[in-house]
């Protein structure tokens, strides 16, 4: 399972805009913006079911993401 | 008997014993409070004080908020207990919904480590009765994440109901949003600043003194609730 947390579009991200301004020393054209996030993978024990992904979405809103800050999104990988 | 003023320390808290020296500077006396405790000791006011609680890891106190102290700490301050959250405090009482908004890494993203000018905005909080409305007050901020940011309907709110305690002049360290230093909630006994009153207590060893008066405020609170 995995869940991506970004900061929400509407809030600055001073570590994204660092980024882009980090590239054109790399020779690196053509990037309109750069925002940074997270990445979570976790692991259940046993089958990945609705309960469980019940539990990883709770997990996701309460502790994961700062949903006043942050959009998550989850889905299954692997 | 002096009233109690509980300093809560979580792994990685830095500032907790400058802040029970400020209690005591101010007449109360400060105990011990540990994050793996549901105890709040039978204290009258609460802090949680600065540093890098859980090192800072995933959202400054966002695993804090989930200490076992900070169950009591919540259901105390719906009880109308004075809460105050410094610096990573102030992150803590954000993570736990005590007061709206969040704290984001510093516009420059530099560390800013300095004295600050404030400009008192609110009196009507439990910690800043001793503090003069519109004086001009002087505290170091040390933060790497202190942008207070919050949509614009809650800031106006915060204004409009004024909840804005502290706002930075002569410069915004960190980019916050209307030049936010400090909130507090409804009802004005959870207070949360990313300045440091517990370093400005001393003029041998501060910038100046400016920090005593809000621990003197949250005693005299205390004695006036009794």
């Amino acid at each position: 399972m995995v869940v991506d947390v970004m900061l929400k579009p509407e809030i600055l991200d001073p570590q994204g805009q660092a980024i882009l301004g980090a590239l054109p020393s790399l020779g690196v054209s053509g990037i309109a913006a750069v925002r940074q996030g997270k990445h979570f993978e976790i692991d259940v024990d046993g089958e990945m079911d609705e309960d469980a992904l019940g539990r990883i979405r709770d997990l996701a809103g309460t502790l994961l993401a700062n949903p006043v800050i942050e959009d998550f999104a989850l889905r299954v990988e692997g | 008997m002096p009233s109690a003023v509980g300093v809560v320390t979580f792994p990685g808290s830095l500032d907790d014993r400058d802040v029970m020296q400020a209690v005591s500077l101010a007449g109360g006396t400060a105990v011990p409070l540990w994050h793996g405790d549901s105890d709040l000791r039978g204290v009258d006011a609460i802090v949680l004080p600065g540093g890098f609680s859980y090192g800072d890891y995933l959202r400054c106190g966002a695993i804090a908020r989930f200490a076992p102290v900070m169950v009591e700490v919540v259901a105390a301050a719906g009880r109308g207990m004075p809460v105050l959250g410094i610096c990573n405090g102030f992150q803590v009482l954000c993570e736990s919904h005590l007061l709206p908004g969040a704290l984001l890494r510093n516009a420059g993203l530099h560390y800013v480590c300095r004295d600050q000018a404030l400009r008192v905005e609110s009196t009507a909080t439990a910690w800043t009765t001793g503090l003069e409305p519109g004086a001009r007050i002087v505290a170091p901020v040390k933060h790497g994440e202190g942008r207070y940011t919050a949509d614009t309907e809650t800031l106006d709110r915060l204004e409009g109901e004024g909840r804005v305690v502290v706002r930075y002049v002569e410069g915004n360290p960190n980019g916050s949003l209307r030049d936010i230093a400090g909130i507090t909630n409804e009802a004005g006994n959870v207070v949360g600043l990313m300045p440091h009153p517990e370093h400005a207590c001393d003029p041998l060893v501060g910038a100046s003194a400016d920090g005593l008066a809000l621990f003197a405020s949250v005693l005299t609170a205390v004695v006036g609730a009794a």
